[in-house]
């Protein structure tokens, strides 16, 4: 009964590693931007929470409300201004600003937040849970991340398919000088990307601040994971990203249920595996996103 | 140096290839009495000065070895911090089995290179980011590897073994040169690296990796060159941590703050150049110093400085310099077509005659 406890918490952690990379899959299927400050934009969602709840209600679940639309306008104007200027300069300029950022932000919020670590309390929920069966613990807020992170990349790859913008988006990702040709405000649009990109890394962050304590430094294991996840799942597929995010969570709760201290050393090895055997992921996109 | 090329036609003067310039030979000189004043500095100035160049010189071959890999062969990697920790790690493994730690040191370098072949293999699967973080989750690997080991210190770090026999002044001073000559041997290496045909090939990649690729350069072989040689500047780098430090510790030698400074180093003086990342590694010890009383504040100064430069001046500082002419590394080829005023004047003073040289450097494939 252990093993399918075991299980049942790796597909509930999947869902908050696919929720991670998420925001890291779109951003590069559309934008082709990595963005090596992915984790720390999350911890910071997490500490706005921090900055701005006491003014406005005790229960941190109130920050799904605001944190995630300030990070969309906040992802459109980086998208316009520093993302979109350092695309020009060269693929490359993205890589080295984004892990400047990186720095520059954990660094901020040390010097802002202290190196202590803060969390998020979402009153009797960040306990309470439920027994499906004997031995087996389903806490409300891990169903709850799960379901959050099949809703959020359900309704981005709903966006993306069937509505105007999404199509627009799509024409962008695949070519887009034809697409401004063809009428499409390209940068107008990429700004849109990235700040649905930007809100789901705010959900992310939340969703970690919820379950765990955070630190101005938690960020960049988070970019491992998020990263992992994407490139288990294959590049570009939104559901892959889900099943890479699943196969590592069984990872690291299967691997901690073997030695209480191996969980993340079984996440990186699954990762390496991966990457020797299958380096295309468990379901390679044909097109971008 | 110079070899004659056959005039194309009789009408114009015969034209000779040279690699150095007047600045460059000058520069070379000045490189190697300053190289001298270096060496002799342990006799005259104190322990606090050659310390903080200890740090200064593992700096400085770290910028380096990453320029190398980002600034030429288009390697960003965030993963060098492998490297330095299975450098620092190696030269405790070998002081723990009874081998003085300043022979460890070389050993470990080389025992990176070594490593560096078959995790290429597992990392130059992925391309441009992709590349960068896995490179991260492999360095990731090795400090969780590491930590599970006992007899390594697991996650709170060991002393190493083999320099309590020492006298402090001597250590210092040992220290000092060891690290001297590793930033010697990591700047000419990459200068001799950069003059050698593998060199051309990567700056043909450099400034477009597809033209290079389709006029039949050997990119990959290139790539993986440069990377077994970043690793083993890395690992030396690892071992001197562990010698000047005089204890491992996991956490500080596998962290990704080391491939923040590399990265700073090189963008702040100038991506691919050679000389760039000595003025970086000087700008950036200079603001470490003078911000050292506000905390953390000299990172996010640094890190917006290098975010800017990444931006808008893609040259660095050392740009400036280059803008005038000047290099301290002659890597690339001056056709000049009146040999008389080549050995007087400086190439990029010779337009009506000729010069093709105008950038930086430019390479004629063989």
């Amino acid at each position: 009964m252990i093993w399918i406890n075991a299980i049942v918490q790796g597909l509930m952690l999947g869902g908050l590693f696919a929720l991670f990379a998420c925001g890291l899959s779109l951003l590069f299927g559309v934008i082709g931007v990595i963005n090596l400050a992915h984790g720390d934009f999350a911890i910071l969602g997490a500490y706005v929470a921090v900055a701005l709840l006491p003014s406005i209600h005790t229960n941190a679940l109130w920050a799904l409300l605001f944190v995630p639309p300030i990070f969309a306008l906040f992802g459109y104007g980086a998208q316009r201004t520093v993302l979109q200027r350092s695309l020009d300069t060269g693929p490359l300029t993205t890589l080295l600003v984004t892990f400047g950022l990186s720095v520059v932000i954990q660094n901020a919020l040390l010097e802002g937040f202290s190196a202590d670590s803060h969390s998020l309390s979402i009153g009797a929920l960040t306990t309470n849970a439920f027994h499906p069966a004997n031995g087996v613990v389903v806490p409300y807020l891990r169903l709850g991340i799960l379901l959050a992170a099949v809703a959020v990349l359900g309704s981005v790859q709903l966006l993306l398919r069937r509505t105007s913008v999404g199509r627009q988006i799509r024409a962008v990702a695949d070519d887009a000088e034809a697409a401004s040709i063809a009428g499409v405000s390209t940068r107008h649009i990429t700004g849109i990307a990235a700040g649905i990109a930007f809100a789901t890394v705010a959900l992310a962050g939340l969703a970690f601040g919820m379950y765990a304590q955070f630190a101005p430094t938690t960020g960049s294991t988070w970019l491992l994971y998020a990263f992992e996840a994407v490139i288990v799942g294959g590049l570009g597929s939104l559901w892959g990203t889900l099943a890479g995010g699943c196969v590592l969570g069984l990872a690291q709760t299967i691997g901690e249920q073997i030695a209480p201290t191996a969980g993340a050393l079984a996440v990186q090895l699954v990762f390496l595996a991966m990457l020797a055997v299958r380096p295309n992921g468990l379901l390679p996109a044909r097109a971008a996103v | 140096m110079s070899e004659a090329l056959a005039a194309p036609a009789a009408a114009l003067p015969k034209p000779t290839i040279r690699r150095s310039t007047r600045t460059s030979r000058l520069s070379l000189v000045g490189l190697a009495v300053v190289s001298v004043i270096l060496a002799v500095l342990p006799f005259g100035a104190g322990q606090g000065t050659t310390n903080l160049l200890v740090d200064f010189f593992i700096l400085m071959t770290l910028g380096v070895t990453w320029n190398m890999l980002a600034g030429y062969a288009g390697l960003v990697s965030v993963g060098q911090q492998a490297y330095i920790g299975l450098g620092a790690y190696g030269v405790l493994w070998l002081a723990q089995h009874g081998v003085e730690p300043f022979i460890a040191l070389p050993i470990g370098a080389v025992f990176c290179a070594v490593a560096s072949a078959p995790i290429s293999w597992l990392v130059f699967r992925l391309r441009g980011g992709y590349f960068a973080i896995g490179t991260w989750a492999v360095a990731d690997v090795l400090f969780l590897l590491t930590i599970r080991d006992s007899s390594l210190g697991g996650g709170t770090g060991t002393n190493v073994p083999g320099l309590n026999g020492f006298d402090p002044t001597v250590l210092g001073a040992y220290t000092y040169w060891a690290a001297l000559v590793i930033a010697i041997i990591a700047l000419l290496g990459g200068y001799l690296l950069l003059r050698s045909r593998v060199g051309l090939a990567l700056t043909a990649v450099r400034d477009n990796e597809g033209a290079a690729r389709a006029v039949g350069v050997r990119v990959d072989g290139a790539k993986r060159v440069v990377y077994f040689a970043a690793a083993l500047g890395a690992g030396a780098a690892g071992g001197l941590i562990a010698i000047s430090q005089l204890n491992v510790q996991a956490q500080n030698v596998y962290g990704v703050q080391w491939s923040a400074y590399m990265i700073f180093v090189v963008l702040i003086g100038g991506i691919g150049t050679l000389e760039g990342p000595i003025v970086g590694t000087i700008v950036f010890f200079v603001l470490q110093r003078t911000l050292a009383d506000y905390g953390g504040w000299y990172l996010i100064i640094v890190g917006s400085l290098a975010v800017v430069m990444a931006m808008f001046m893609r040259q660095g500082l050392w740009g400036i310099a280059a803008r005038f002419g000047i290099k301290l590394f002659p890597v690339g080829y001056n056709v000049m077509t009146t040999p008389d005023r080549a050995t007087h004047g400086v190439d990029r003073a010779l337009p009506p005659s000729g010069s093709v040289s105008g950038s930086q450097e430019s390479g004629t494939a063989p």
